[in-house]
């Protein structure tokens, strides 16, 4: 599932714990991410599914679902 | 520095060379990028490969982006991702600012100042994934006190001191120190093509009464790659005989 991987790679990536996340959270507001983080995770999400994730498009991200739902359309 | 890797950008001779070397022989496998004599740059390959480890050519122009993603992807899948980069390209094109072209402001801009941002950029990567690194950025003495007939130089390498910084503070949550020398005159071929007058003013200038030696410079970057300075980061660190 898409979720569990995104989920999995952010809390990896913020040593948070995955059971914590939802599609709700917020990386910067629930889970004290930087903004070095945030382009860590996209670097990281990038690699993983293999797409170009421009900075427009993560700048538009508020939660985890707004993550998933984008990749899912990205990769279908 | 036991197989830690390491880029020399502008390896093959002068100040470059010396800190590839010097690199060598604490342990670090040493890629070098070079943008011209290709026989100069395999010979200082096979000099680094003497000393017991491995050493790579790349030949690409710095201020061209393609060219340094390239440089950087190959360092990385022959050596492993890079632990100590030392932005060391650098040309001058001198002139007084009234005879000076614009493209020779852009031409050293570019290689200077641009050409750090994007080998920075592309390393920094893998340097943040391992949550450390040494970034090391060759200013020059010139960046810090101004010289007529040099204000494309000394922008630029003054512009390399204001990245430094910034780039210390960005990256310092990740473990990756960046620091700056600034060399003063250093026997090169950079400072042998100077007039013997202008030379010999030069020497007035410096209190030691000497020009340094690329040796000098290599010293300087084993400190500020190794661990013995990792409480160190965002500074410049003068290495010129007292001028300033």
């Amino acid at each position: 599932m898409l979720f569990e991987k995104v989920r999995d790679i952010i809390a990896e990536q913020l040593d948070a714990e995955a059971a914590e996340i939802t599609m709700e959270t917020s990386m910067m507001k629930d889970l004290e991410a930087d903004s070095l983080d945030a382009v860590e995770i996209m670097m990281a999400l990038e690699d993983e599914f293999n797409v170009t994730i421009p900075d427009e498009d993560a700048e538009s991200f508020k939660n985890i679902g707004d993550i998933v739902k984008y990749l899912e359309s990205k990769i279908s | 520095m036991e197989n830690k890797v390491a880029l020399v950008t502008g390896g093959s001779r002068g100040i470059g060379k010396e800190i590839a070397l010097g690199l060598a022989k604490k342990g670090a496998n040493v890629a070098i990028t070079y943008n011209s004599n290709d026989s100069l740059a395999q010979e200082v390959v096979e000099e680094i490969k003497g000393l017991g480890v491995k050493a790579l050519a790349i030949k690409g122009d710095s201020s061209i982006e393609e060219d340094v993603n390239n440089i950087v992807a190959k360092v990385e899948e022959e050596l492993g991702t890079i632990d100590i980069l030392v932005n060391n390209a650098g040309i001058t094109k001198d002139n007084l600012i009234i005879r000076m072209k614009s493209e020779d402001w852009d031409d050293v801009l570019n290689v200077n100042l641009k050409g750090v941002f994007l080998t920075t950029k592309a390393v920094v990567r893998g340097m943040m994934k391992k949550r450390y690194g040494k970034i090391i950025n060759i200013s020059s003495v010139v960046g810090v006190s101004g010289n007529a007939g040099q204000g494309n130089y000394a922008a630029s390498k003054a512009g390399l001191i204001g990245f430094t910084k910034s780039m210390a503070k960005e990256l310092a949550s990740r473990g990756i120190r960046v620091n700056a020398i600034a060399p003063g005159f250093i026997k090169t071929d950079m400072t042998d093509v100077l007039k013997d007058e202008i030379k010999e003013e030069l020497l007035r200038n410096i209190p030691l009464g000497i020009l340094g030696d690329p040796k000098d410079i290599a010293n300087a970057v084993n400190f500020l790659a190794s661990q013995e300075s990792d409480y160190i980061t965002g500074q410049v660190i003068n290495v010129n005989g007292g001028m300033i």
